[in-house]
């Protein structure tokens, strides 16, 4: 082969970010997003705006935890402290600050993340299984020291009472407007952070540990950033939970109930994507309502669905509707596109870098 | 003197902490897994030692005999169909399937024996102590739990020290492909591994049932200070996991000596600055010691 015609294939292969596919769900997304926006005005009750919320939330959990699990390698089973901190955050800021329940939801991330950034020296000490039970551990601690806190409601917990001006649809409708812009900000934040230096690094990462290190990707400092950035994101579905329970309480923010949910959304519906936990919110927020009857055993069938699915199905219910990643409606690698006379072949999988 | 009665009773606790943790230590060592379902194990075994003393009237000390090996069956057959598998798929799944695992048997137990608290009675025992000084007394039971986590430690060292199997599990825990090559079968290695962990789970679960009142949602606790004491004593060093346990044990006592309510708190925090400090622990292992 000639200098000329690799120069000539070279020029007939184009470097494409998104598809066709990917074209289509974002025209998709933003009809819905803004039918849910004006939902309140038109189709949804309270009731419906409250369970869109706890849906909200699962989206928002499974996203996060897909984040540090599905792309940085880091199974944390302590979520549920940046849920717990999210939640007390927001009591805090409403009602002890006195910033009202609007502005205490940006506050409790940055509480969140604060939080997060300092325990990440902590926990970032160990690896693998052990840091999973380390971050469950650093839970414990933040709650064991939030029960001794006589302001926020010691063991019992506390209320959220920023709301008592309000009339119930206009505060349920305002949490529901929030919930729902955090869902958009915190999947975006996502997609745009795996489509960047970092996430790409991290892919590279995860397909060839040795080859992204002769690159030059910087393990700890992007691990530490998305540990933070997942932080945040659960306090902001820690805020999420407190403003549509309006009570907060230690055992239950603080449950370890609320990482295995994260687990199994992110398990069923799909590691390492962004559609994948989006899927598995879904799913699990059906099941939930479904088999609300059947106690315990439905936590023994999720249970026993999440095993086989890591073994069996690794790549979830998304993974069998992509066809193994052939579809992406959020694509975050690069793909190379041949001659566009020819039809568009996917030279490389994506996110294969 | 309340001190250091205080400091008696937690090296004390420390015994069963690390009769808890010594099988989480050899499984990690042999096989670099954490299985997060360590815990509920302990408790499914304070369950059925509970169950076997109340419908059968056998004496509690006498349950183990049934309790260990059905554990330690559990343990291969574990081993054997679900957790090989997870090793071999990718490096995530031995994590997410061992709490998975945590979960079902911690909703099975809470639909079989509700979320009530339970302990197993030992009759006369529970209330026996030796008083040592006018203010130190130390109970019989928590006195035998000690003896037994120390003889634990020590029988499993050896084991691994002296005995073919013994070496065989360090062989491939050292490299799996050179030990294979030496014709050990690794999954058979592992599945030995894990019978004699889940075994010790099993022995350890009924002490802890006799010791203090538990429930399903108990293994939680359970798996965290196993986990403590592995950490604070140092990966990979058995005799690190009895020190790490003792540490724990008497963090936690005199913790709540000094601040009522705060035990737990204080045995965390002992952790984490042993985490911050000294990550590889007080009592790291020695290289080919």
């Amino acid at each position: 082969m000639t200098m000329s015609s690799v120069g000539s294939i070279v020029s007939s292969v184009k470097v494409r970010r998104s598809t066709t596919a990917s074209n289509i769900a974002l025209a998709v997304s933003i009809v819905v997003v803004i039918a849910l926006a004006i939902g309140p005005f038109a189709f949804l009750t309270k009731g419906n705006q409250q369970n869109l919320v706890t849906l909200f939330i699962y989206i928002i959990m499974g996203t996060m935890w897909n984040l540090l699990a599905g792309y940085a390698g880091m199974v944390s089973i302590g979520q549920q402290a940046f849920i717990g901190v999210g939640a007390y955050g927001v009591v805090y800021a409403a009602d002890q600050i006195g910033i009202g329940p609007v502005a205490a939801i940006p506050a409790a991330l940055v509480i969140a993340g604060v939080i997060g950034y300092l325990v990440s020296f902590l926990a970032f000490r160990l690896s693998g299984g052990y840091f999973a039970i380390g971050t469950w551990v650093i839970a414990e601690v933040i709650k064991l020291v939030t029960t001794q806190i006589q302001t926020l409601g010691a063991g019992s917990g506390i209320s959220l009472t920023a709301f008592s001006g309000y009339k119930p649809a206009l505060r349920i409708a305002t949490v529901y407007w929030m919930g729902l812009a955090s869902v958009v900000i915190a999947v975006a934040v996502t997609y745009l952070l795996m489509r960047s230096r970092l996430g790409t690094g991290f892919t590279a990462l995860r397909d060839d540990p040795t080859a992204a290190a002769t690159l030059g990707v910087n393990v700890t400092r992007g691990k530490r950033i998305i540990w933070v950035v997942a932080a945040m994101g659960c306090g902001l579905a820690g805020a999420l939970l407190a403003e549509n329970t309006l009570r907060v309480q230690p055992d239950s923010v603080f449950s370890v109930q609320l990482t295995a949910t994260m687990l199994f959304i992110v398990v069923i519906g799909g590691i390492g994507t962004i559609e994948g936990p989006i899927l598995g919110a879904l799913v699990y927020f059906a099941l939930e309502h479904f088999l609300i009857d059947l106690g315990a055993w439905y936590l023994v069938i999720l249970g026993i669905v999440a095993i086989l699915m890591v073994l069996f199905l690794p790549q979830g219910l998304w993974g069998l509707i992509s066809g193994r990643g052939r579809i992406s409606l959020f694509p975050t690698g690069y793909r190379l596109m041949t001659n566009p006379a020819t039809p568009p072949a996917v030279a490389t999988q994506d996110n294969a870098v | 003197m309340q001190w250091a009665n205080a400091i008696v009773q937690g090296v004390i606790l420390g015994g069963l902490y690390a009769l808890l943790a010594a099988g989480l230590s050899l499984m990690f060592g042999v096989m670099r897994l954490v299985n997060l379902a360590h815990g509920a194990l302990a408790i499914v075994a304070a369950y059925m030692g509970m169950v076997l003393v109340n419908k059968t009237g056998i004496p509690p000390f006498a349950t183990l005999l049934i309790v260990v090996p059905v554990m330690a069956l559990v343990g291969w057959v574990l081993q054997r169909t679900l957790l090989n598998t997870a090793l071999n798929r990718q490096a995530l799944a031995p994590i997410l399937v061992t709490f998975g695992l945590a979960v079902i048997l911690q909703n099975l137990m809470l639909e079989l024996f509700t979320a009530d608290n339970q302990s197993i009675d030992v009759g006369s025992l529970a209330g026996a102590s030796i008083q040592i000084t006018p203010d130190i007394a130390v109970g019989v039971f928590p006195l035998i739990t000690f003896v037994v986590g120390v003889f634990v430690i020590a029988a499993l060292q050896l084991y691994l020290a002296k005995t073919t199997t013994g070496r065989a599990m360090r062989a491939t825990s050292d490299d799996r492909e050179a030990a294979q090559l030496m014709g050990i079968d690794h999954r058979h290695i592992y599945a030995l591994a894990t019978a004699i962990a889940v075994g010790l789970v099993g022995l350890a679960g009924v002490f802890l049932g006799v010791r203090t009142q538990f429930n399903p949602t108990f293994g939680d606790v359970t798996l965290i200070f196993a986990f403590e004491a592995v950490i604070i004593g140092g990966l990979g060093s058995l005799w690190g996991t009895l020190w790490g346990g003792i540490i724990l044990g008497v963090a936690q006592v005199v913790g709540a000596q000094a601040f009522p309510s705060s035990g737990v708190l204080l045995g965390h925090i002992v952790f984490l600055l042993v985490l911050a400090f000294r990550p590889t622990g007080l009592f790291p292992k020695v290289v080919n010691g």
